[in-house]
């Protein structure tokens, strides 16, 4: 019963995920479409509406996450293994938890409004101040509740900075030259940021190290290995609900999403029989291991060949869609609404082809 | 009235005790070393099936769109190497299995049934004890996860949490959305094992199969180690795979066997008796030489 209720409740939660990711096409009918979305998707905001989604509405980037009532959502602990927990749930992007003597670090923290709710779940897991939240990336369904989690504790015994580190590129998109408005307010910016290939962290004993997987999902991706705990987390470069959202946008490309899905099964090693091992939390979706990733690497790898064979051939983009480089998967990762349909994502791929063609 | 209570009383503990104390006079031991009986679906369990063979298989325009697009050398990547069969194919593949029982060592209940296949060392845990699926977020398994009951002397088994496999070697697959059945019935030294698939994407009704086993009182299972190595240098990041309209394995198929493409590409149609007819009208294509039957 218990578990039928979950199931239920992971099913109603699973589209609202994926209308948490940002999406968009660099055209202003899509703009305006964005606005209206957001004002329908506004008449069940809380009073206090995620100033991130207004922000990133206005950068014109992408389309708004739903932010459900906090009262509403649900967000689930899994311990993964060694010093990792995985929350998953509540329409926001997955949250890692790492947590051991010296503090708790957190990659993402999902959406603003559910920051009660989450907050709430680590405390069930450690009962220490967080020290550090890394971003693997811009969107508001991962770094809405930086704000929240990034304030310094004030507690007299244990007084705490938090530091929230990003690829620069995280920190640019999220703030705005001084007297124009910035996307997120400034509580949320990234404390500390890198702009080389990785970013090193020793934290609760184990070596913590950030890879920047340039021009993936956006131009500011990271995903985060705990080398001693034996996890990676990858943000929306890889996820099990929809095929990848392309924020092409903000940098993102396909070519980029497949070189980092490769990346990660670099650094992923099965226990035995392609199996367990190193396990890998999504950015959305179910906890994960290297097969999961190979069999999304594939796909993807798949879907671009056949576009790239269209594009070779001299076929136009209507021509490609015609011959439904995506059927065989559509009826597991396809989309005909919300924020990114399978229409947009073959376009994206197409134009991207088209463009380095030339 | 008071003896009025205590017939309803009596009755009562009857009817709980018919309920709950049925499972435990119906269990069926399966414990012992079985051996494949490969006489059922030979050509598919030992050569292994021909690629474009899907016939009779009651797959989407989506699962044959994909096996088009399988290439056999997928199987040359290092991270493809040491796949195991999923639990929805292990029971056709090759391999002795072995079946034996955990029983909690304080009260003898049957907490869980293992099941141990040679080839990969495929192990399964069918829990017994009343466990709950684990929640959807939780990691997929090759082999599931298992939860089982007894059915008379029939032992049944509800699998979800797969990860995405296949349903035939040929290219043939199965999501992470597929759930399986599966019933083992023992007949003295004989054991019948039937799987019932189901998938809301690659398959458009369930697949059922049956597999035979033979107890085999000297049998044993061998380890199964398996290490991936390079075996093909490629460029990071390629995947064997054939573009659209470049595989021509079901036209082959279909002119070997001399039977129409139609009923190579496989569907729910092709399963039915009625297909025979329908095959009569349609074209067999003309062998050509790489499709040509091997001299004997």
């Amino acid at each position: 019963m218990l578990a039928t209720a979950v199931v239920a409740l992971i099913g109603l939660t699973t589209p609202l995920a994926m209308q948490a990711t940002p999406a968009r096409r660099a055209t202003e009918s899509s703009r305006r479409s964005d606005r209206r979305m957001f004002r329908a998707l506004c008449t069940s905001c809380p009073d206090t509406t995620d100033f991130a989604v207004r922000g990133a509405l206005q950068q014109g980037g992408g389309a708004p996450p739903r932010d459900l009532p906090a009262a509403h959502a649900e967000v689930h602990a899994l311990r993964v293994q060694g010093n990792v927990w995985m929350l998953v749930g509540g329409g926001g992007g997955n949250i890692t938890v790492q947590a051991g003597d010296d503090g708790v670090l957190l990659v993402d923290t999902s959406l603003a409004s559910l920051s009660d709710v989450v907050m709430a779940e680590i405390k069930k897991i450690s009962s220490k101040p967080v020290n550090y939240i890394i971003n693997t990336h811009v969107h508001a369904d991962h770094v809405g509740g930086n704000e929240t989690f990034g304030k310094a504790s004030t507690d007299f015994l244990a007084p705490t900075q938090v530091q929230i580190i990003a690829h620069e590129s995280v920190l640019n998109r999220m703030s705005a030259p001084t007297g124009r408005q910035p996307a997120f307010p400034a509580g949320s910016w990234p404390t500390d940021t890198y702009f080389t290939k990785q970013k090193e962290v020793f934290f609760n004993s184990e070596a913590i190290i950030l890879l920047h997987q340039p021009a993936a999902h956006t131009d500011g991706d990271t995903i985060v290995f705990f080398r001693r705990s034996d996890v990676v987390s990858t943000g929306d470069i890889f996820q099990t609900t929809t095929f990848p959202f392309i924020d092409t946008e903000r940098g993102g490309t396909i070519n980029g999403i497949i070189a980092a899905l490769n990346n990660i099964l670099d650094i992923t090693v099965p226990r035995d029989k392609q199996e367990g091992g190193t396990y890998v939390i999504p950015g959305h979706g179910r906890l994960c291991d290297e097969h999961d990733v190979l069999e999304y690497r594939d796909m993807l790898t798949i879907v671009r060949d056949r576009v790239q064979d269209g594009v070779k051939k001299g076929m136009t983009l209507a021509q490609v869609k015609a011959s439904q480089p995506t059927l065989d998967y559509d009826a597991r990762w396809g989309s005909n609404a919300g924020p990114q349909t399978t229409d947009q994502f073959l376009e994206k791929i197409f134009d991207e082809l088209q463009a380095t063609r030339k | 009235m008071r003896n009025v209570e205590r017939v309803r009383t009596a009755s009562l503990v009857l009817l709980m005790l018919a309920v709950c104390g049925r499972p435990a006079f119906a269990q069926m031991d399966f414990s012992g070393v079985w051996a494949p009986l490969f006489h059922e679906d030979q050509p598919e369990r030992i050569p292994g099936p021909d690629i474009g063979d899907y016939a009779g298989l009651p797959i989407t325009e989506a699962a044959r769109t994909r096996a088009l697009a399988w290439d056999a050398s997928l199987l040359t990547l290092p991270e493809h190497q040491c796949k195991p069969h999923p639990s929805t194919y292990g029971f056709r593949g090759v391999g002795n299995l072995r079946m034996w029982s955990d029983q909690d060592p304080a009260t003898q209940q049957l907490i869980k049934i293992n099941t141990h296949i040679q080839w990969q060392e495929q192990h399964r845990d069918i829990w017994m004890d009343g466990r709950p699926h684990p929640p959807e977020y939780a990691p997929h398994t090759w082999q599931g996860f298992s939860t089982g009951r007894w059915e008379g002397d029939t032992l049944v088994v509800s699998t979800t949490h797969l990860k995405a496999g296949w349903m035939r070697r040929n290219g043939l697959a199965l999501t992470d959305r597929a759930t399986m059945e599966d019933r083992f019935y023992r007949h003295g030294d004989l054991l019948t094992h039937v799987y019932i698939i189901s998938d809301p994407v690659y398959l458009s009704e369930p697949l059922v199969k049956t597999n035979g086993f033979r107890l085999a009182l000297n049998g044993r299972i061998d380890p199964y180690p398996c290490e991936s190595v390079v075996e093909v240098p490629r460029a990071k990041g390629e995947v064997p795979n054939h573009l659209p309209g470049t595989n021509h394995a079901a036209e082959e198929f279909a002119a070997k066997h001399e039977i129409p493409v139609e009923a190579a590409l496989g569907g729910a149609e092709t399963a039915l008796p009625e297909f025979i007819q329908k095959m009569k009208t349609l074209k067999v294509p003309a062998q050509t030489p790489a499709a040509a039957r091997p001299a004997r």
